[in-house]
């Protein structure tokens, strides 16, 4: 368990799949880029040059992260979404006669909204459909695959649930049929091992600040020999595939945070899931009517889903936010959309408990006594709200007979 | 995270009223549950008077659900049934010190659950009319079913027509390809295409008006428009017309809002099309206008 470098701000953070706190050792490695290390790593002077070496060295440590094979396969982005932009449209800009794209419905927005954009231009699009545990189903993914197929674009972890993808498998099976393969991983990577250099994986996303790096900075993987076609054209930057002068500082800090990353990696299966199970457990066992969500057998160990059935998810949040405690939900309010989560309708999950729906999601900052003050919190604040539903019977705490038809609103 | 005044977290915190009211003689239950806000108003009316003598709720929602259910009980507590049909959902929102343009729909889920439960108490039937689409245009809270219905309406095909009949694009604009995508679709259905660059189509050729006729035309386009000023707590009045150049007055909200100069904007459209010439509408001067000389734009700024 690493210790707390220093406290972060005061009150539990339990919403790291929304981001990280920086790791302080990452904010020390980055403050020397701010000032003194200034230089242009293309130019070729001395301040330069030190930059450049400064560069090197994070690429190298990234690729060590995800097992990469050269350090050539890393190209530095702006963030996730860009890396996946980049991806899957340069998998169509070097296919032009590849008119279609398989990728599922619990996808990021990152990918789902270019998906759907992608679509009014004219290509097919096929979304995978998952189960009530959001797993997918091979069978439709394998008779999808031809040689109409530009790219397979499939999320390794979903950010709401963590259910974990088999995109190893699902990447050879890409390859046998000669489709290119991308993984949206910017939740797995740091979270669970990866070795991409054995996997038919063409091309990852990440993005540094889901890892204790800073927000600004991502990574797209390029296998080597992979067609590509660069999203942004310019300079000669990242050898010409994503031009731009470099964010050094974030890229330095991005190094730092991959080498903390797979110092930590047997930290996420042992301290971290740990926190996690008792978390859940303990909410388990004092909250009548609630279930976890998503794949509990295949899962990141960081993430725990948990519908609270009858009540909604915003009303959840600020009374917890009220105690400190930060969590995230798949309600349609705290989005300002009309519908729950897309995740969570994608399972079937009924709307009673799509609404209710929270997550909270670790890191290796998190301690045990903190954990333990949530399981303590939740309890009372979903018996609060309950009090209010139309659904609940105080009485007897418990859901009033026939909840669908008991309360039948005309909608409005 | 949500922009919440002051009063929608102390009445979500403090809820009052909460729960059923036994014994009660009337109920409403209205929401959607796909959008995860529903809601039961159950209220005691006393039959001699129609007042309101108790009022409870139990929501399923978020935040400013509950508070939005919260307010409307202390708003109609009290009140005969005829004065609360009148509580509108502005007055929720007002009585709250205002609601995020995403969650003004509360304050409607309340108003509508108060219809509901008075038509309950009547022994009447109560009809949802409106039906709600995801929201597009954030500044003025316009969502895609009132603008797909104002397009048919009114067969608008262009961007600007759709701002000027629903206000949705007249703020910030970035919801502008979102309405395009709405002119495409509805367009297609009646078989035509959305041309970006189409002028809006021009005005019907109209005599040309004297001066009397030309102001009183003047007049009553302001008219038209004052309802939707009037319904953000603003207001317009017309100080002069000289040439080609009209003179208002922005009033109450519209005084010093940041959106005044599109709301001129919007004025000056509907006066240029009720009249079929162009004339220029700006704010008018302060301080008396007149001895026969032309008030110009420049000049007027208050002394540093």
């Amino acid at each position: 368990m690493s210790p707390h470098p220093q406290a972060p701000a005061p009150g539990i953070y339990l919403d790291n799949n929304a981001t990280t706190m920086v790791d302080p050792a990452v904010v020390e490695a980055m403050l020397p880029y701010f000032t003194e290390q200034f230089g242009n790593p293309s130019s070729m002077h001395q301040f330069g040059d030190r930059v450049g070496r400064a560069l090197k060295t994070a690429r190298q440590q990234v690729q060590a992260l995800l097992g990469a094979e050269l350090d050539s396969e890393i190209v530095f982005t702006s963030c996730g979404t860009e890396s996946d932009s980049t991806a899957i449209l340069s998998a169509l800009k070097a296919q032009p006669e590849r008119k279609e794209i398989i990728t599922t419905v619990v996808e990021h927005p990152a990918v789902l909204a270019l998906c759907e954009h992608l679509e009014k231009e004219g290509y097919k699009v096929h979304y995978l459909t998952v189960d009530k545990k959001g797993r997918l189903d091979m069978r439709q993914y394998e008779d999808l695959l031809s040689n109409k197929v530009a790219i397979v674009s499939v999320m390794w972890a979903n950010n709401e649930t963590g259910t974990l993808f088999p995109v190893e498998e699902m990447a050879e099976l890409a390859r046998s049929a000669g489709i290119m393969f991308h993984t949206d991983a910017v939740q797995a990577v740091g979270k669970v091992p990866i070795d991409l250099k054995n996997t038919a994986i063409d091309m990852l996303s990440l993005s540094g600040h889901k890892l204790h790096a800073p927000k600004g900075v991502g990574v797209l993987y390029l296998r080597r020999g992979t067609r590509f076609r660069p999203l942004l054209r310019g300079g000669h930057q990242e050898r010409g595939r994503r031009a731009g002068t470099e964010n050094s500082a974030s890229i330095v800090g991005l190094g730092k945070a991959c080498e903390l990353a797979l110092a930590h990696m047997e930290d996420e299966k042992t301290t971290v899931r740990t926190l996690r199970d008792r978390l859940e457990k303990g909410i388990l066992a004092a909250v009548p009517n609630c279930f976890v969500t998503g794949d509990p057998s295949s899962r990141l160990p960081n993430t725990a889903n948990i519908a609270f059935e009858y009540i909604e998810g915003e009303a959840i949040l600020l009374l917890l936010n009220k105690l400190g405690i930060a969590a995230s939900s798949g309600s349609a309010c705290t989005s300002g959309s009309l519908e729950p989560s897309h995740v969570m309708r994608a399972m079937d999950i009924p709307f009673t408990a799509a609404h209710g729906t929270t997550r909270f999601s670790l890191s290796r900052y998190n301690t045990m006594e903190e954990i333990d003050r949530v399981i303590e919190a939740v309890p009372p604040i979903v018996a609060q709200l309950r009090k209010l539903s139309p659904y609940w019977d105080a009485a007897a705490n418990a859901p009033v007979a026939e909840p669908e038809q008991a309360f039948q609103p005309a909608y409005a | 995270m949500w922009d919440y005044s002051e009063t929608v977290k102390e009445h979500f915190f403090n809820p009052r009223n909460a729960g059923a009211v036994t014994d009660a003689n009337a109920i409403g239950e209205v929401g959607s549950l796909s959008c995860g806000d529903a809601l039961r108003l159950t209220l005691k009316v006393d039959p001699s008077t129609e007042t309101i003598l108790e009022a409870g709720f139990q929501t399923f929602g978020c935040g400013s659900a509950i508070a939005s259910s919260s307010a409307l009980t202390e708003i109609i507590k009290g009140m005969t049934l005829d004065d609360a049909l009148n509580v509108s959902n502005q007055d929720i929102a007002d009585y709250l010190e205002g609601l995020p343009p995403e969650k003004m729909h509360c304050s409607v889920m309340g108003r509508e659950a108060l219809q509901a439960a008075v038509a309950n108490y009547r022994g009447e039937e109560w009809k949802d009319d409106h039906e709600e689409g995801a929201l597009v245009c954030k500044c003025f809270a316009v969502d895609a079913v009132l603008i797909e219905d104002t397009i048919r309406a009114n067969s608008l095909s262009t961007v600007e027509e759709v701002t000027n009949y629903t206000k949705a694009g007249g703020g910030c604009s970035a919801c502008h390809e979102g309405i395009e995508e709405i002119l495409t679709r509805v367009l297609a259905e009646q078989g035509k295409t959305f041309d970006p660059n189409a002028a809006p189509p021009p005005p019907v050729g109209k005599p040309k008006l004297g001066t009397l006729a030309r102001i009183r035309r003047i007049e009553s386009a302001i008219e038209a428009i004052r309802p939707n000023l009037q319904r953000d707590h603003g207001d317009v009045e017309l100080v002069d017309v000289d040439g080609k150049n009209v003179y208002v007055n922005m009033t109450g909200a519209c005084a010093g809002c940041q959106m005044a100069s599109t709301t001129l904007e919007g004025i000056q459209q509907r006066i240029v099309e009720d009249l079929g010439e162009f004339v220029r509408v700006l704010p008018a001067p302060k301080g008396p206008l007149g001895q026969g000389q032309a008030p110009s734009a420049q000049g007027q700024h208050a002394p540093a």
